[in-house]
C-alpha cells in the first residue's frame, strides 16, 4: 500500500503549493504592519496649516480621532478627499498632517475641495512623518482617547475599507472612551 | 544652434537633477558607515531596493537623517534602532533574530535539513530495493519464464 502512497506524493505537493499561490494573489506585498500600533502618537512641535499658530501632540489628543496624512502632490488624496467629508459629516474628528507640502497649495486645496479637518499641522519636512513611519501618502492613524495609535490605514479610505475595517475599529475605541 | 544647445542644457540639467544628492562628512569613517548603512536599510515605499539605490522621497528623508545622526556622532545600533521603531524590521536587510523573525532566519536551515533527510532516504531504500521477490513471486516467474521458452 505505501509505494501507492507514494505515487500521490506529487499531486500533494502540488495542491499544497498551488494553495500557498493562490493566497498570494489576495495578499497586498506593498503593505506594511505599522511599528507605531499600541505605541502612543508622537511627540511633535508644528505649526496648524489655518493661521501658523504652535501645535503640540497635547492639542490633538484627548478623544479618539483619525489622523489622515495628505498633500496636494498626492492623486490619491483628491480621490480620497469626499469620502473624508462624508466621514467629518458625521462627527468624526479628523485631523490632518499636510506632508511635504506648501501652504499656499494645501490651502487653497481645502477652499476648493472643503476642509473635512479639525486642524491641520504642517510636516513641511516630513519630520512628524517619519516618527510616524510614513512611507507615502494617503495614511490614516486611528488614535484612541489616550493618543495611543490602535490602527493604521495605507492608501485611499473608502466605504468598503470604512465599513470593513476602520469602523468596528473605531466603534471600539469610541466605547472604551466613553468608559469610565 | 542656440535651440539644439539649450536642448542639450536642459537634458543635462534633467540629468543632473536625477543623481542622488552627496553628502560632507567630517571624517572618511563617517562616509564609510554612511554607504555601509544606507546599503543595509531597505526602502519601506519601495519592494527591494535599499536608501542608497532609491530615489523615493521617503527614501531622500532616511538617508537626510541617516547623515544627521552619524554625523550627530550616534552608533550602528542606535541608527538601526531609529529605523526599526518607526517603520519596523522591514526597514532592514539583516532583521535582527527574535520571536518574529525566526521563521525567516531558521526556515532556509530547516529546509535544507528536510532536503537532506529526504535525499537520505530515497539514497537508502534504492540501495536497499534491489531485486528481493517473495517465494510467490519466484514461482511466477519460473512459470512465466517457462511458457516463454515454449513459445519460442
Amino acid at each position: 500500500m505505501a509505494p501507492r502512497l507514494k505515487l500521490f506524493l506529487p499531486l500533494v505537493i502540488f495542491v499544497v503549493l498551488a494553495g500557498f499561490l493562490y493566497r498570494g494573489l489576495s495578499l497586498d506585498p506593498m503593505e506594511l504592519p505599522s511599528a507605531l500600533i499600541d505605541k502612543p502618537l508622537p511627540a511633535f512641535s508644528l505649526t496648524a496649516l489655518a493661521d501658523g499658530r504652535a501645535l503640540t501632540r497635547d492639542d490633538v489628543i484627548g478623544e479618539p480621532a483619525l489622523f489622515n496624512v495628505w498633500a496636494t502632490w498626492c492623486i490619491s488624496c483628491r480621490a480620497e478627499h469626499p469620502y473624508l467629508q462624508r466621514l467629518a459629516d458625521t462627527g468624526i474628528p479628523i485631523y490632518g498632517i499636510n506632508y511635504k507640502d506648501e501652504d499656499q497649495a494645501a490651502r487653497r486645496w481645502l477652499q476648493e475641495l472643503g476642509d473635512p479637518y479639525r486642524a491641520n499641522i504642517v510636516d513641511r519636512e516630513g519630520s512628524l512623518g517619519v516618527d510616524l513611519g510614513v512611507y507615502g501618502a494617503p495614511e490614516t492613524y486611528l488614535v484612541d482617547a489616550d493618543g495611543v495609535i490602535r490602527y493604521r490605514h495605507v492608501g485611499v479610505i473608502d466605504d468598503r475599507v470604512w465599513r470593513d475595517t476602520l469602523e468596528p475599529l473605531w466603534r471600539e475605541v469610541l466605547a472604551m472612551a466613553q468608559e469610565p | 544652434m542656440r535651440a539644439s544647445l539649450l536642448g542639450v542644457m536642459l537634458l543635462l540639467s534633467a540629468y543632473a537633477a536625477a543623481v542622488i544628492e552627496t553628502y560632507e562628512f567630517s571624517t572618511p569613517a563617517l562616509e564609510a558607515r554612511y554607504q555601509l548603512l544606507s546599503e543595509e536599510l531597505r526602502c519601506p515605499k519601495c519592494q527591494n531596493q535599499n536608501i542608497a539605490d532609491s530615489n523615493a522621497p521617503i527614501s531622500q528623508d532616511l538617508r537626510r537623517l541617516l547623515h544627521q545622526q552619524l554625523e550627530a556622532g550616534a552608533s550602528d545600533e542606535e541608527i538601526l534602532e531609529f529605523m526599526v521603531a518607526r517603520y519596523g524590521e522591514f526597514v532592514r536587510y539583516r532583521p535582527a533574530f527574535n520571536a518574529v523573525t525566526a521563521v525567516l532566519w531558521l526556515a532556509p536551515l530547516l529546509l535544507l535539513l528536510a532536503g537532506v533527510a529526504g535525499l537520505l532516504l530515497i539514497l537508502r531504500g534504492r540501495r536497499q530495493g534491489g531485486g528481493s521477490l517473495t517465494a510467490d513471486d519466484e514461482a511466477q516467474l519460473a512459470a512465466l519464464l517457462k511458457n516463454s521458452e515454449k513459445d519460442a
